[in-house]
């Protein structure tokens, strides 16, 4: 029932005033319809509430910023340990660091689906901040880093299976 | 939902055959033991509104365990004089007639009886008089009605609930009726959008949303309106936000300090002052009832379980025991159950344990990778996510795991379920 066109914060124009329980009579109060113009941000398009507890859409699929692919660390089940043949890997990424200062870089920890959510959020931070110390080690500046963490909630890959999980146990280096 | 009332006439004619169906996915898997037989024959007119309104409260009623349907062809109004004779004849210990009736101003006027067919007696009547788009709204009334009367508990199904579906790389979060229907998109985004949380007040529901930063940010949003607000976005990331009992503050897992750590902040992400102190991972926290205390998870001891802290902070006691991995709290509202996550054996089930110690903590399901358990505001029903046919699903238990209903079957995985709070 949503409008496709409906943007960012809009407010509901009008509604209908409750109509409260009463103990089987009629409530035959006519109703009241109150009209406001409508409260809108962006190009949104309001129309008439039909409900006493009216939501209001916000939609944030118009608005591109998504990140690109960098380089990939990947972690075995349940580790949160940098494996060595990351190594020179993260050599480059700490000497390009500590080249050029004004340089930043994002690592996004992820997991594989098992578990739940926002536990899986803690431990792809995890994978994360283990990438973030191995760079710091390696003489990129704390402030250069940043780590945060997608969970189980962007699969590298959307399959159920040991393969699957193995490509997206990982920490993605991500400049910004 | 933004559409003028000729669009909804149009749509709700649409609307019949598609809404009448959806009642019958309401699975009832298990047989409680003191199930009340009650008919609920169609309400007079009901085939002239958009929404089977006596199926819904039939599904309402037998969801909650407390109730089971007794199937009958008949149609009964509010006014009948029913020969009780012929109801006890077919069974029914209770029996609800009513009719459903379009006001001239667009609103329904839903209006019910409930008899008790055993001892011949009149227990009363309801008139529900709603919005245009508030039908299913006026049968969830006239469920908690019947609930109420016969109970004398407040009943749950007019409540709302909130859930997150995926529908390829597209999420959004919804607000929708107790039994899942009605669903209406609070915010939509391509990218992730986890944790929902209510306001204890019912208004506002905070969440943890990726897209604007590209990472976990908490956000609170205010239901009605669409008016958003940042509530935490600190270095890192920012998530699991419960909301304290008086609304005033919430309390956030944050990483700006190196390891995911349990704060409160004020309701608009002020000051904000850690609770729990490890080098380990500590989060989904939710308060108590009495607002002292904070249950979290956190893996200290190895595997994650869950713990007890005041919220002034200070030592932790462990509260989970059975099982090596054991996550996301839920309290009941009377502080007496916590239901929470665990897995045995690699699969992942609602468990439930009694916090003032008896009966040891046990599985209310036997399906393999439930999530995000949450109360029903009067503590009978905990609702959360599975997976059925290669989808995530919405379910529903009874406390004593005996009576199970699978929610909302769209051709989205929903995930995420929260119960809110009484009043909308």
């Amino acid at each position: 029932m949503m409008n496709s066109k409906l943007a960012a914060l809009v407010a509901i124009a009008s509604l209908f005033v409750a109509g409260c329980a009463s103990d089987v009579k009629l409530d035959d109060k006519a109703a009241t319809v109150e009209t406001r113009n409508p409260v809108t941000a962006g190009t949104g398009n309001a129309g008439k509430g039909v409900t006493d507890s009216p939501v209001a859409s916000v939609d944030l699929t118009k608005d591109g910023a998504t990140s690109a692919a960098g380089r990939v660390v990947y972690f075995d089940y349940d580790s949160y340990v940098v494996k060595d043949e990351y190594r020179s890997v993260l050599e480059s990424q700490a000497k390009t660091l500590t080249a050029n200062k004004a340089k930043k870089l994002v690592i996004e920890g992820h997991t594989d689906e098992r578990g739940g959510s926002e536990y899986n959020l803690a431990l792809g931070q995890k994978r994360a901040q283990a990438v973030l110390k191995s760079l710091t080690l390696l003489g990129a500046a704390d402030a250069q880093l940043e780590a945060v963490s997608f969970g189980k909630e962007r699969p590298a890959d959307t399959g159920h299976d040991e393969a699957a999980y193995a490509k997206n146990r990982r920490a993605e280096l991500v400049s910004r | 939902m933004l559409i003028n009332r000729r669009t909804f006439t149009a749509l709700a004619a649409i609307g019949v055959g598609g809404s009448a169906h959806a009642q019958f996915r309401v699975e009832i898997s298990g047989v409680g033991a003191t199930q009340i037989p009650i008919a609920i024959p169609k309400f007079r007119d009901e085939t002239k509104v958009p929404h089977p309104v006596s199926e819904i409260i039939r599904a309402d009623l037998e969801r909650i365990g407390v109730f089971r349907g007794i199937d009958t062809v008949a149609i009964l109004d509010e006014t009948a004089r029913p020969d009780m004779a012929e109801w006890k004849a077919k069974t029914a210990d209770l029996l609800l007639g009513g009719s459903v009736m379009r006001l001239a101003d667009g609103r329904f006027d839903v209006r019910a009886k409930l008899w008790d067919v055993v001892r011949n007696k009149d227990l009363g009547g309801q008139s529900f008089v709603v919005a245009p788009g508030d039908l299913r709204q006026g049968a969830h009334r006239v469920a908690d009605f019947v609930y109420e009367t016969i109970t004398g508990e407040k009943g749950i199904f007019a409540t709302r609930i909130a859930y997150v579906t995926k529908s390829g790389r597209s999420h959004s979060l919804r607000v929708a009726d107790s039994d899942g229907e009605n669903g209406q998109v609070v915010i939509t985004s391509m990218d992730p959008i986890i944790s929902p949380a209510w306001s204890p007040n019912g208004q506002e529901i905070a969440y943890v949303s990726f897209h604007e930063r590209q990472k976990a940010v908490v956000w609170a949003q205010t239901i009605s309106t669409g008016a958003r607000r940042e509530i935490a976005a600190f270095r890192g990331s920012n998530s699991a936000p419960a909301w304290a009992p008086d609304g005033q503050s919430l309390a956030v897992t944050l990483t700006r300090d190196g390891a995911s750590q349990v704060y409160i902040v004020g309701r608009n992400g002020e000051s904000p002052r850690r609770v729990t102190n490890s080098a380990s991972i500590d989060t989904e926290a939710v308060f108590t009832p009495d607002g002292k205390s904070l249950l979290f998870v956190s893996d200290r001891g190895g595997g994650p379980q869950i713990y007890r802290t005041p919220v002034s902070g200070g030592g932790a006691e462990r509260v989970s025991f059975t099982g090596g991995y054991n996550i996301s709290p839920a309290i009941s509202p009377d502080g007496r159950y916590l239901a929470y996550i665990s897995r045995q054996g690699g699969a992942f089930r609602v468990y439930l344990a009694d916090l003032t110690g008896g009966t040891p903590a046990r599985a209310l399901t036997d399906s393999s990778d439930d999530e995000s358990p949450s109360f029903a505001p009067n503590g009978r029903l905990i609702m959360y996510a599975s997976r059925a046919q290669g989808r995530d699903v919405l379910m529903t238990t009874t406390l004593d795991g005996k009576v199970k209903s699978k929610l909302v079957s769209t051709t989205a995985d929903v995930r995420e379920p929260v119960w809110g709070p009484f009043g909308r």
